[in-house]
């Protein structure tokens, strides 16, 4: 999927969150992305964030941690 | 089995508490206060002669035949209008009665043709009846006289008084010659449908009806829903099926496939032909009212266009090869299988239909978790409601519409929005129209003026015609009013709400920003009418939401549902008959399909797959690991196809090239597949695509159940044998057991019994059970074992109703100095989503091409006028099609429907979507309008090759 994309969505997300306290909105953003997204999106979105996160909220690079690392892709 | 016959009860059920006892014919009968003798007769077994009466109707005591006679009573009533009194003592027979029931009869029949052995009612007549009930033996008058019979006289002169059969209208036709003037289809078109198309035209023995202004049938206001055909008690108003074909010897109860409000029909059948659909009155959903739809557009079950073969290609360049099913199936497992070898298990995938059954949507997602080892499934509501099912989980704990239908009863203030009821959900609109007519005020959320904003003898109080995008800004100020003057409902919300997290949204709620004030400018709905709407929501006495694709289909989609939700906490109304937040649900079996774990995320009843406590029972039952992981949505999985890891799919019943947004993204997915499995009625858009095909079952060819949008689920029942020779569950099994699995139904009460012992909501759901009762709403367990109609009555279902911010946050999607206008997209009444079904019936006559309807103002700045070919543009592609120029929208916006494959209204449509469900943001597009000469290069481009890739090779 293209990297604009992604960012893209992962902007929206934040977006919904972003008046909340920053605690609240950072597990939000990861829990929301841990509950929808597909490992494949996940793993490019740190692919992303490893590339500097161009055009990332910050939210969303806040809530990195806290978002789960897929286990390897099976194949 | 026999032919179904409700009773009729003659006049209407009263719901009087109170009792009243009367004796009739000697027998004690006791009823409630108001109910007409002619009914408490009924309710004892006796049935008094009729003619002009039914029960759906009110009662008007024209025709004379009812007649009674009451001790203490001088003469001899009518019983359809006279009500019981305690004590009351009737007789029906009496040789007085018997002799002027005879003398009416007389005269009826004196007017009437004496064709009976030839008319389609033949057998079928209550006309027929009554002469043979009140033993008619002769009729002393001949047809010498006036009458409406003959079309000349005895020496030939012309008889002004006969009229000609109209038979404009594709279904059914109006015989002037045989109407008895009893007008039961004038109260019918007016309480029942609430059209008012007909009238009687002319006095006395003149007279006779007359759809509007002494038009034909199909130039009136008449919607075809066939409500007069329905009561007309003679064959004055006669289904062109029974004309064509003859009475139907026995019939079986089954539910509609078109739109979510699941009407239950009668099919009534001759042999394993189809007569016709004849609504039920029992059912719950409909009480015996229908729409066009399900009323007569089932023509494409026997449609020409049917492939009824399995067909198999290497390249979707070749033609079609027809084959067994063996080598279609083997075809299509070596495919896949080889694809998870080469690219892995995640690279295919399914799509559940929202139009197949419980069972056969279970089975597919069942296919993707136990076959292929994935959470790749996901299901057409994607496209339409799941945003519903995301905000109305987040708020109050379910993610389904509250109420029952029959909840609209108790509604004093109806808020819709985002919805056109009497297009899209007929039968719903009809009741919501009866509603208002007795009293109850709407408010009217959308950015066209619909139908329901004024139509005869309702009017909204208010139509908020806001500009497209910014529900989230207007339903959020009117919170702002309901907080900051007061009216919230503090007693409903300490009870009942999350306290703090009202703090909170009150905090965010009141701030000025959110003020009508502060958005008017950008919504174009002025402050003080969206105040008065906001105090009329809140004041009005119960208050029920009614919404629409207009409310999820936009990035903000989600925001919007739960700003819904908000509302109804904060004025208490969640948790009642008559109030409520309603998702209306677009096909048939939307809420089905999404109960049944279609979505990646989710294991059946809405449980995501991350707990080891609901992977577990399905671990155990099927024997397989069931990833933790949730898998790809229909948007990410075309994604993933672009990029290349993605590769094959099974889709059952639906048709995403020309229903999903964007058309050139979902094409360009499509065609990075290797294999894509289309199991459909037709070679639909999607299949141009396609390297297996395999030939799919209507909704009169299987069992199964299917869930509307009251959460009622409704037995769908066989009444002919599968064309293909197969029902689509018994596809998916032969598919999946090629594969490898090794499954064994042979019912599909079989395939609800796992769901029931799998899925606590339906713990109690077993096929005997809608036998019994008709059909029954989830949750269905011991708790509610026969099935909940209002949610949240003891307590919202979360535990505490959530209060959740609702920030606006503008689309991206915004109108420029390139793309000026704004358009939205909707259906109509007589075409159904894609158009697969109902292009392939009559109903073409009412609707052959979509039109974009644009407002004068804009038309003339363009110098279009209506009917020009006009160029539809977007930065995602364009088409072209006929200009409507109409002030029904208002100045910046355009609106059409995505019916017909020719315009393919989604090549202009976007990728944007909902942030949190990926629902595409069909309801927002900005666009240029231009002249043109017709169909745009892409059009073109797109016939041919969709003429290419349909051709079939004979088979040897
Ligand atoms: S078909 Fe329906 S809308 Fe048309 S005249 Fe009959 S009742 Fe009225
Ligand atoms: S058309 Fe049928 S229902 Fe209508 S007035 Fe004539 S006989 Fe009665
Ligand atoms: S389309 Fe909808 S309203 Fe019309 S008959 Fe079918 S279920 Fe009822
Ligand atoms: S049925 Fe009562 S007057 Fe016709």
């Amino acid at each position: 999927m293209s990297a604009e994309k992604l960012t893209y969505m992962a902007n929206q997300i934040a977006n919904f969150f972003k008046n909340k306290p920053h605690e609240e909105a950072v597990a939000g953003i990861a829990n929301h992305i841990n509950d929808f997204w597909e490992p494949r999106m996940r793993l490019q979105l740190f692919e992303i964030i490893k590339q500097g996160g161009e055009g990332l909220s910050p939210l969303v690079v806040a809530a990195e941690p806290a978002i789960r690392k897929p286990a390897k892709t099976s194949s | 089995m026999p032919l179904i016959k409700e009773i009729d009860y003659g006049t209407r059920k009263i719901n009087s508490k109170k009792m009243v006892t009367l004796k009739i014919d000697g027998f004690d009968v006791c009823v409630p206060e108001g109910t007409s003798v002619m009914r408490a007769a009924m309710e004892a077994g006796i049935q008094i002669p009729k003619l002009c009466s039914t029960d759906t109707v009110d009662a008007f005591g024209s025709c004379r035949l009812c007649l009674v006679e009451i001790e203490g009573k001088k003469g001899t009533p009518a019983s359809c209008t006279t009500h019981v009194e305690e004590g009351m003592q009737v007789h029906t027979q009496s040789d007085q009665l018997k002799g002027l029931r005879r003398g009416v009869m007389e005269l009826y029949i004196s007017d009437h043709p004496l064709d009976c052995l030839t008319c389609a009612a033949n057998g079928d007549c209550e006309l027929q009846d009554m002469a043979g009930a009140v033993g008619l033996r002769d009729v002393r008058y001949g047809y010498d006289g006036t009458n409406h019979v003959n079309q000349r006289g005895a020496s030939d002169e012309l008889n002004a008084r006969w009229a000609p059969k109209d038979e404009s209208n594709p279904y059914f036709t109006y015989d002037p010659s045989k109407c008895i003037v009893c007008s039961l289809c004038v109260r019918a078109c007016e309480e029942v449908q609430g059209t008012f198309a007909l009238t009687i035209e002319g006095r006395g023995f003149d007279s006779r009806v007359a759809a509007s202004m002494s038009e034909d049938f199909f130039e009136s206001e008449c919607v075809s829903c066939g409500a007069c055909v329905e009561v007309c008690p003679t064959a004055t108003l006669q289904e062109k099926s029974v004309i064509e074909i003859g009475t139907p010897e026995h019939s079986v109860v089954t539910t509609c496939a078109y739109c979510g409000v699941g009407c239950a029909f009668k099919a009534e059948m001759r042999g394993a032909e189809l007569v016709r659909m004849v609504p039920y009155k029992d059912g719950k959903a409909n009480h015996g009212h229908s729409c066009v739809k399900g009323r007569f557009s089932y023509g494409y079950a026997a449609h020409k266009d049917r492939i009824l073969n399995p067909m198999v290609r290497e390249n979707v360049e070749d033609p079609w090869r027809e084959v067994s099913w063996d080598e279609a199936l083997s075809f299509a497992a070596n495919r896949l299988q080889g694809l998870q070898k080469t690219y892995g298990k995640e690279s295919i995938g399914v799509i559940t239909s929202s139009r197949c059954t419980n069972e056969e949507t279970y089975l597919v997602q069942k296919l993707a978790r136990a076959v292929f080892h994935n959470n790749n499934t996901d299901t057409c509501a994607r496209v339409c409601h799941s945003p519903t099912g995301y905000g109305l989980r987040e708020t109050l704990g379910t993610s389904a519409g509250t109420q029952d239908f029959d909840s609209i009863e108790h509604a004093d203030v109806v808020l819709v929005i985002g919805a056109n009821p009497t297009d899209a959900h007929p039968v719903f609109a009809s009741f919501l129209k009866r509603r208002m007519r007795e009293g109850a005020k709407m408010i009217v959320v959308d950015p066209r003026r619909i139908d329901l904003v004024k139509s005869p003898y309702v009017e909204a109080t208010h139509h908020l015609a806001l500009r497209p995008g910014t529900n989230v800004a207007v339903v959020t100020a009117m919170a702002h009013v309901i907080v900051s003057e007061g009216l919230f409902d503090e007693t409903y919300i300490r009870e009942r709400c999350d306290w703090d997290e009202f703090q909170d949204y009150v905090e965010f709620v009141s701030d000025p920003k959110q003020s009508p004030e502060a958005v008017e400018a950008l919504t174009g709905v002025l402050a003080e009418q969206l105040r008065s709407a906001a105090r009329l929501y809140a004041c009005g006495g119960n208050a029920a939401i009614y919404y629409g694709l207009g409310v999820t289909e936009h990035s903000q989609g989600s925001t919007a549902v739960i700003g819904l939700a908000n509302l109804a906490m904060l004025t208490g109304n969640i948790g009642k008959q008559g109030v409520g937040v309603n998702p209306l649900r677009g096909q048939n079996n939307v809420q089905g399909a999404c109960d049944m774990g279609s979505f990646p995320h989710q294991l059946p009843g809405y449980r995501h797959v991350k707990f080891a406590e609901v992977r577990e029972p399905y671990e155990k039952l099927w024997g397989v690991a069931i990833s933790d992981e949730p898998g790809l949505r229909i948007p990410n999985m075309l994604d993933a196809a672009v990029e290349g890891s993605f590769k094959g799919i099974y889709i059952q019943g639906e048709d995403i090239l020309q229903s999903d947004p964007d058309t050139k993204h979902v094409a360009a997915g499509l065609a990075g597949m290797e294999c894509v499995i289309v199991h459909d009625l037709f070679l639909n858009e999607t299949a141009n695509y396609a390297h297996v095909f395999l030939p799919g079952s209507t909704f009169l060819e299987k069992d199964g159940t299917f869930t509307n949008a009251e959460r009622r689920i409704s037995p769908v029942r066989k009444v002919m044998m599968p064309r293909s020779g197969y029902a689509d569950w018994e596809v998916t099994q032969l598919l999946a057991n090629v594969m490898g699995a090794d499954w064994n139904y042979t019912h599909p009460s079989q395939i609800m019994a796992e769901i029931a012992a799998t899925t606590p909501s339906f713990a109690n759901v077993t096929y005997e059970l809608i036998d019994k009762l008709g059909s029954v709403q989830w949750p269905c367990t011991d708790a509610a074992p026969e099935g909940t109609p209002v949610l949240h009555v003891d307590g919202i279902v979360r535990g505490k109703g959530r209060f959740i911010r609702t920030d606006y946050v503008a689309t991206d999607e915004k109108s420029g100095p390139r793309f000026p206008l704004l358009l939205t997209t909707g259906r109509i009444l007589t075409q159904y989503n894609v158009g697969a079904q109902t292009r392939r019936t009559d109903n073409v006559a009412w609707h052959e091409e979509d039109v974009l309807e644009i407002h004068p103002h804009d038309a003339e700045l363009r110098g279009i006028k209506d009917g020009d070919w006009v160029k539809l543009a977007s930065r995602s592609g364009e088409t072209s099609l006929r200009a409507d120029v109409t002030d029904r929208v208002s100045t910046g916006v355009v609106y059409t429907t995505f019916h017909h494959p020719d315009t393919h209204t989604n090549v202009v449509t976007t990728e944007y979507s909902d942030w949190a469900t990926n629902c595409p943001e069909y309801k927002v597009t900005a666009v240029q309008v231009s002249l043109s000469n017709g169909p745009t290069k892409w059009q073109e481009h797109y016939q041919k090759q969709s003429a290419r890739s349909r051709r079939i090779e004979a088979a040897e």
